[in-house]
């Protein structure tokens, strides 16, 4: 007896873990994108020490994500993966060199810059494979049977290196106005002028990707221009957010510039999931085609409403423990 | 020369596994040491206790962080390079992988900040209580990856519909024929792998008179425990082997070199075995040992690799020697835990130079006698990789192509080799400035939660106020 929608549940669980994921990971590779161009080595601790207590945990989210989508969805695990391979190379191994830099860094003299340098670029590939990842998710994927089919570089088109473009953009807004909330003085004036500046790039590739997106796929397209008008205030919802980044920005508001570029990924997100719903894979496969069975998404539902909330309250007592303003010279190491 | 995407990943997933086995088993045995230390540092206020817990919780830190970043690979390797296999069997691998991370994942990450920088900022009790839930949450992880494991090996509780495995039982699945065997096998392995690094480091100080009164209190506590957890590990290893036995007579037969089904199998010490020929060469071996040790009777039946076609048989030699190596091992410690008992009367062990070279040697003997177990496991039950039912040629991704796994083949070996020599050099750091270095304590509080800060051993050689370890010797 099938009580429950499951699948329409774990679409639910997992849509938010991944939100969860990019928001909170996203400050923190953000950080690292924009660690080369810093005004000073002492600003680049500053930066480092203001992600420092969290990153830990904000990656976890990532391991949850697939460990979640193999139980849940298996057909999304088993076709993005391979279709991904080298994608997702990339993004583990921008992930590996980037979390050792953070532990080795601030133990190392002489090799100091080599761990900068790997800091910098495992959140920049990293970065980008992810836009990728989503690109490679609207344009749909080469399936017979359930089994991907495609090549290993089928991914990579224009249009993905666009979407891993804009999500270096986005995690870098999402890097300035963190720093924004969490510094002072000299490096904070230098997030406070970046910040416009990437908003724009922001807006600007976020906007080729909205006008290119109804014509990489015939229903993204009826979606959007379909009677469903309704689903317009996301867009509009979008641009107020980026309003608001704007006015705050201008108004020297420290903690609104983050909260309202949070905003604006929310609203970009919920279009995106709009546009695609509910195809997971597409263009072929719903959430409840790609479901796996419902003894187990039952059997892994009662253990995540238990445990999950526990999880939550921890990672929200963590940022309690770390709030307040990073100081240079006064770091965690 | 045509690349063979399937021979490369299984390349790729014994590299990966390999190089992550080696953390986890020392981490699982050490957090226990760690809350053991603690324990006894809060029962009896002797500041030896924490002095000893403060080190090896360095170690630990360095070591949990190599694993946790080798680890996050593994946790996509079933969807890149077997995707038909994951396909097959999410129904029952994905929950078990997706409660090892709410359960233990998060357990650890919960605990593990207050156990490395809590110590001035919790009350004692509170920290002691990280330092157990640590070690739990090590053995929970174990639990689930052990599970899963052996589920392959001996799959239970399920039935195929349409080539896709559906759980009819959880408790059969979870708890199949061969996991609690294994479950054991590796918990007493971890606990060895962490008694003869703490053994080896230990008598490394006091050969160099260094911290003698607390390393001589460390060595102590792991010869008592080499002395009653080696020979275990031989009993619960018999078990396992009769698990085996039952379930996965192949195995058996590659282990013990044996090709005929008969009774009165010898115990073959050395063999060339050579699966050209179907035969062994250069055989020596007890008569009838191998019948007695399987079957417990002197012409018990041991089955034979030519029970099952060619192509279904492991490749006997790695199976064969590494079987033999792990075994080697095992018998070595026990010997180490014996003669440090004969040696425990009036501290002898302490003055005694050679033990203590021979602990030093020992100290990397467990990660090889680990590694080789798993082997034996893993390369046993080729070609299969859900017992009997799927083989690795049907679970390899079908897009995958050879020039694929071969990129990132050596993509990871590249960056393993960067980031792990990097950290293995710091670990060596940590353990070459030693017990001594105690101090920053009242900095600890500002550090943040993670891993390797714990540790705050400069990076580099030649900055820090340590001596030249030439000039150490004859303390």
């Amino acid at each position: 007896m099938e009580l429950f929608d499951l699948p329409l549940i774990w679409a639910f669980i997992i849509g938010f873990g991944i939100i969860m994921y990019v928001l909170m990971d996203g400050f923190d590779l953000g950080v690292g994108i924009l660690f080369p161009f810093a005004p000073s080595e002492g600003d680049r601790d500053t930066m480092m020490n203001s992600v420092a207590p969290v990153w830990d945990g904000n990656e976890t989210w990532l391991v949850l994500g697939g460990a979640g989508l193999l139980a849940a969805f298996p057909m999304v695990y088993t076709i993005f993966l391979p279709a991904l391979y080298i994608g997702v190379f990339l993004l583990l191994a921008g992930l590996i060199f980037r979390g050792v830099a953070f532990e080795f860094r601030f133990k190392a003299r002489t090799s100091r810059y080599l761990w900068n340098w790997a800091f910098a670029g495992g959140s920049t590939i990293a970065s980008f494979a992810q836009g990728a990842v989503v690109g490679a998710y609207i344009q749909g994927f080469n399936t017979v049977d359930g089994v991907y089919v495609g090549g290993a570089l089928d991914w990579l088109t224009p249009f993905t290196v666009l979407t891993g473009l804009g999500m270096l953009a986005g995690y870098s807004l999402l890097g300035s106005t963190w720093l924004i909330m969490k510094t002072e003085g000299r490096l904070q004036e230098w997030a406070y002028r970046i910040t416009l500046p990437l908003l724009a790039a922001v807006l600007i590739v976020f906007g080729i990707i909205s006008v290119w997106t109804p014509f990489v796929d015939d229903l993204v397209r009826e979606r959007w221009f379909s009677n469903l008008t309704v689903i317009w205030v996301l867009p509009v919802l979008t641009l107020l957010c980026a309003f608001q980044i704007f006015r705050s920005v201008r108004n020297r508001f420290e903690g609104m510039p983050f909260v309202a570029t949070m905003g604006l990924f929310i609203t970009t997100y919920l279009g995106l999931v709009v546009s695609r719903w509910p195809y997971v894979v597409p263009p072929e496969y719903t959430l409840w085609d790609a479901a796996s069975a419902y003894g187990s998404q039952m059997f892994l539902l009662l253990g995540t409403l238990l445990v999950v909330p526990i999880v939550i309250t921890y990672t929200a007592w963590t940022y309690w423990v770390f709030r307040g303003k990073v100081r240079a010279g006064e770091g965690y190491h | 020369m045509e690349l063979d995407p399937l021979l490369l990943s299984r390349i790729q997933f014994a590299f990966v596994v390999s190089f992550h086995a080696i953390f986890p088993v020392f981490t699982i045995g050490l957090a226990s040491y760690i809350a053991v230390l603690e324990a006894l540092g809060f029962k009896t206020g002797n500041p030896v206790w924490l002095k000893l817990s403060g080190f090896w919780t360095k170690v630990f830190a360095v070591v949990f962080g190599m694993g946790v970043v080798s680890g996050i690979v593994m946790s996509f390797q079933f969807g890149t390079n077997w995707s038909n296999f994951a396909q097959a069997t999410a129904n029952f691998l994905g929950p078990v992988l997706s409660y090892e991370v709410i359960t233990a994942f998060f357990l650890e990450a919960a605990f593990l900040g207050v156990l490395l920088f809590g110590r001035n900022k919790v009350p004692a009790g509170v920290h002691l209580f990280a330092a157990i839930m640590v070690a739990t949450g090590t053995f929970i992880s174990s639990f689930w990856i052990l599970s899963a494991n052996s589920w392959m090996q001996t799959p239970a509780g399920f039935e195929l519909i349409n080539g896709v495995f559906h759980v009819t039982s959880w408790s059969e699945a979870i708890f199949n024929p061969s996991f609690p065997y294994r479950f054991m096998h590796m918990g007493l392995a971890s606990f060895l792998t962490g008694s003869f690094v703490v053994a080896g480091v230990s008598a490394w100080y006091i050969l160099r008179g260094r911290e003698v009164e607390a390393n001589r209190k460390a060595l102590s506590m792991c010869l008592w425990l080499i002395l009653f957890i080696a020979p275990a590990q031989l009993v619960v290893g018999d078990f396992h082997g009769l698990s085996t036995l039952e379930h996965q007579p192949t195995k058996v037969a590659a282990m013990e070199g044996n090709w005929e089904t008969s009774s009165n199998v010898p115990l073959l010490l050395f063999a060339i075995p050579d699966q050209e020929a179907q035969t062994n060469h250069f055989e020596i071996g007890i008569p009838s040992l191998a019948s007695m040790i399987l079957t417990h009777e002197w012409d018990g039946v041991v089955p034979g690799l030519k029970d099952v076609p060619r192509e279904e048989q492991p490749p006997v030699a790695i199976v064969f020697w590494s079987f033999r190596i792990m075994v080697g091992i095992g018998t070595l410690m026990i010997l180490v835990g014996l003669t440090g008992l004969a040696l425990r009367r009036g501290g002898r062990y302490f003055q005694s130079t050679w033990f203590l070279q021979v602990l030093r040697v020992m100290s990397i003997a467990p990660f090889i006698a680990v590694l080789t177990g798993w082997f034996v496991t893993e390369v046993g039950r080729a070609p299969w990789l859900v017992y009997g039912i799927m083989d690795q040629a049907a679970a390899v991704t079908p897009s995958l192509t050879g020039g694929m796994a071969l990129f990132t083949l050596i993509g990871y070996i590249v960056v393993y080799a960067l980031v792990f020599s990097a950290g293995v050099y710091y670990l060596m750091r940590v353990l070459y400035v030693g017990l001594e270095d105690q101090d920053d304590e009242e900095h600890e509080a500002d550090r943040p939660a993670r891993p390797l800060s714990a540790a705050h051993v400069p990076f580099e050689y030649g900055e820090d106020k340590h001596r030249n370890p030439a000039k150490q010797g004859g303390h």
